[in-house]
């Protein structure tokens, strides 16, 4: 038997010092949000032979007035350019001067959002995100309302809130040094992935409370010897189910296309996460509460 | 009891059956053709319904505009966005696309207009098409004095920057047509317009017929406006300035103006097909070229393929006979998914595709479990039948728990999200609920069938 909560100090100081780093690397940096969210275009091309230098795209561009779009070569012959939300004529506009030049290219997709759209989505965000975490809360508190000891059903929630956190602060922060350093952005696809995390974490959380909850019907050891006994029988499950959901979402990042590559790069890193604290953290911090208050 | 597990058992096999040949009907349906061939049959093919794909993955275009609706009363905004749609809707169908979609929307009282076209090749055109519906205006002459007022204040603001502009006193009144102002008489009111041809010069007409309202409004304002132009203006343009001889009663009009005949067999189209009650303005277009969006289907279905397939080897290798069983199951859990897929039908986004290749991953998450804890009770030497037994009473409750928590999150998120996290959310939601049946139900009457056989003997299938 694996002794989890005995070296638990160890793995609070790592993951307190990840959500730390996270917490900075948010504030530094802070999280590049995508066109969903702050209005925009972005314009996908694909040339048929060769493609046009970045600096001639750009130079066009000046000409019909969008100085400030951002050009990046894509795949062999595509170029995306990144500019403020255009209109269908000066988009039709940006199509013939880069077409006209080479010949043939195709438009894969263009995208324009007025920034009020983006305004709208935000905040419409922003409340998906609180009504999910506040039903979360809700619903570990209506779980836990019959285990009663040998802590208080309340702070079984509270402990899995720690771990809720966790799961979604230390993504967040690798977003924001993603976001800094490759111009990764906080889309639409990757709000939804974090917020499914929340469920999956919840879910890990909740089947190593279970098996507490039923370990403690039989009773006889110390809670610390409970937890761990817990621990080690939902291992293999943890680790298991863990891995099948990471093999499909390695699959969505690795083979999925472009547009779902950070949604599947959220779920992992939430995965990971997820599981670290259902076995490191969780269960462990049960047993620090529980020797501190016995400790009085 | 054993002969129930049988005919459950044999349920099951049906429906996977069922199941499979809905979501991929081709070799049934080849088999039906060799079979008719040769003994000279009718049997008719088994139901062949594509899947629905999504604008990202059949290629299309997504256009969100607003209505200004400053110019229509409070009471009337849900009639004339109605009409709005309509006549869009009209306008639409001209293209020739499988089931577009229209939709009126209000967001913090902003009123607008969804239009989505499917797999249209060429949607700049469409873009022109809709937003080129013309805008017919009926306005009058202004006063003299009027007039004068906003000339004298466009001198006055003459060669100044829009902020300068803005400190003197009635700025807005520059921005004024100083010759015309408008009434409410538009194309909201018109039955038809046709093409007609000048008697005398030959010259083309376009002949306009308004409904009972507007026919009044016209007689209204031919009586105010007599020996005065009322002219005709098409998206803010004058076509036609005609001077008004004498009221005009039973709602008709003409407009000649400087236009060929292409040009107005065009207008009559345009009009036709819905001058628009209100005018619009596109705020947000999405368009994915037919390329990306095969590219995009074919990528995905892939990376569900190598994630299936990398689940079931785990489960095998990991499980042994019952991660085998598991995989069977998963199997049958994919054609179901599919076959719901086509029933309902849902349209499949890439978010979609998402969602389901995640639900693969979580369905086995109760076999897993189940398994886990199967393996406990067999390790504690118990026979093999409470093992079973005892396994699934014993996960169930996590299980449960664990499902919930997904399913909440995923109905919160089509509660409120957007169209990406709704496609996401619904077909997680309708994999989650599946699983619960294919995980569990499945899966014990196949574990089941195994009690009191050779085949529960052999632990190291097991263990």
């Amino acid at each position: 038997m694996i002794k989890f909560t005995k070296y638990r100090k160890i793995y609070f100081g790592f993951s307190g010092a990840l959500v730390i780093a996270s917490i900075i690397a948010l504030i530094v940096f802070g999280l590049k949000p995508s066109i969903d969210f702050t209005g925009g275009s972005i314009l996908e091309i694909e040339y048929a032979e060769e493609r046009i230098s970045n600096e001639e795209i750009s130079g066009m561009l000046s000409e019909l007035g969008l100085t400030s779009a951002y050009v990046q070569p894509t795949g062999e012959k595509g170029i995306i350019i990144r500019m403020k939300d255009i209109d269908e004529e000066m988009h039709q506009q940006v199509l013939s001067a880069l077409f006209q030049e080479t010949g043939l290219a195709e438009e894969i997709r263009f995208e324009s959002i007025g920034p009020v759209i983006g305004q709208e989505l935000k905040d419409k965000t922003k409340i998906v995100v609180a009504v999910a975490l506040l039903s979360m809360i809700i619903y570990i508190a209506l779980a836990f309302r019959r285990v009663q000891r040998p802590l208080r059903s309340w702070q079984y929630g509270i402990a899995s809130v720690f771990a809720l956190f966790h799961d979604i602060l230390i993504p967040l922060g690798i977003f924001a040094i993603l976001g800094r350093f490759y111009g990764i952005e906080i889309s639409i696809p990757v709000i939804t992935a974090l917020l499914a995390v929340l469920g999956y974490s919840i879910n890990n959380t909740v089947v190593v409370f279970d098996r507490i909850r039923e370990n403690l019907l039989t009773g006889g050891e110390t809670f610390g010897q409970i937890v761990d006994a817990s621990l080690n029988q939902t291992l293999a499950r943890q680790i298991n189910t863990s891995l099948t959901t990471l093999f499909v979402a390695g699959a969505i990042f690795f083979l999925g296309g472009e547009t779902l590559k950070y949604f599947a790069l959220a779920l992992i890193l939430g995965i990971c996460a997820g599981t670290y604290s259902s076995i490191f953290l969780a269960g462990p911090i049960l047993v620090g509460w529980y020797h501190f208050r016995h400790r009085k | 009891m054993r002969k129930n597990i049988y005919l459950i058992f044999i349920g099951i096999i049906v429906l996977a059956f069922l199941a499979g040949n809905l979501s991929y009907p081709k070799y049934l349906n080849q088999s039906i053709d060799f079979f008719n061939n040769k003994i000279g049959f009718g049997f008719p093919h088994f139901w062949d319904i594509p899947f629905k794909l999504g604008l990202d993955l059949q290629g299309g275009t997504h256009l969100l505009y607003e209505a200004d609706l400053s110019s229509i009363e409070a009471g009337d905004y849900s009639s004339a966005t109605q009409g709005l749609r309509d006549i869009i809707e009209r306008r639409v169908n001209l293209f020739g696309v499988t089931e577009p979609i229209v939709q009126t929307q209000e967001a913090s009282g902003k009123h607008r207009l969804v239009v989505e076209l499917a797999g249209i090749k060429e949607p700049a055109e469409a873009i022109k098409m809709i937003g080129q519906t013309p805008f017919l205006e009926f306005r009058e002459q202004r006063a003299e004095e009027e007039t004068q007022i906003i000339l004298d204040k466009q001198k006055e603001l003459e060669g100044m920057t829009y902020e300068e502009a803005q400190k003197i006193e009635n700025w807005q009144l520059a921005l004024e047509d100083p010759y015309f102002k408008s009434t409410s008489l538009t194309g909201k009111y018109l039955k038809r317009a046709d093409l007609t041809f000048d008697q005398q010069t030959g010259a083309p007409l376009i002949s306009l017929q308004f409904n009972n309202e507007g026919a009044d409004l016209f007689e209204q304002l031919t009586s105010q406006n007599v020996g005065k132009i009322l002219a005709i203006f098409i998206d803010g343009i004058p076509i036609s300035t005609p001077v008004v001889q004498e009221a005009i009663s039973g709602g008709k009009a003409q407009i000649s103006g400087d236009f060929t005949v292409d040009e107005a067999k065009e207008l009559v189209r345009n009009l036709n097909a819905g001058a628009l009650p209100v005018p619009i303005k596109l705020i947000s277009q999405q368009t994915v070229g037919p390329t990306l969006g095969a590219v995009s289907l074919q990528k995905s279905l892939m990376a569900g393929l190598l994630g299936f397939l990398a689940v079931i080897i785990f489960l095998i290798i990991f499980y042994r006979f019952p991660g085998f069983l598991a995989s069977l199951v998963l199997v049958v859990y994919v054609v179901l998914i599919l076959s719901l897929f086509k029933l309902i039908p849902v349209t499949l986004t890439l978010a979609g595709i998402g969602g389901f290749i995640l639900s693969i991953g979580m369905a086995v998450d109760a076999n897993i479990l189940i398994f886990s804890r199967m393996r406990e009770e067999l390790k504690e030497e118990k026979s093999f039948t409470i093992a079973l037994e005892e396994g699934f009473r014993r996960s169930w409750p996590s299980i449960r728990d664990g499902n919930l928590t997904t399913l909440i999150v995923a109905l919160i998120l089509f509660g409120l999200g957007t169209s990406f996290i709704k496609g996401f959310a619904l077909t997680l939601s309708i994999g989650i609920l599946v699983s619960m049946f294919s995980a569990i139900f499945i899966t014990r009457t196949l574990l089941r069938l195994f009690v009191n056989t050779k085949v529960e003997k052999y632990n190291w299938l097991w263990r």
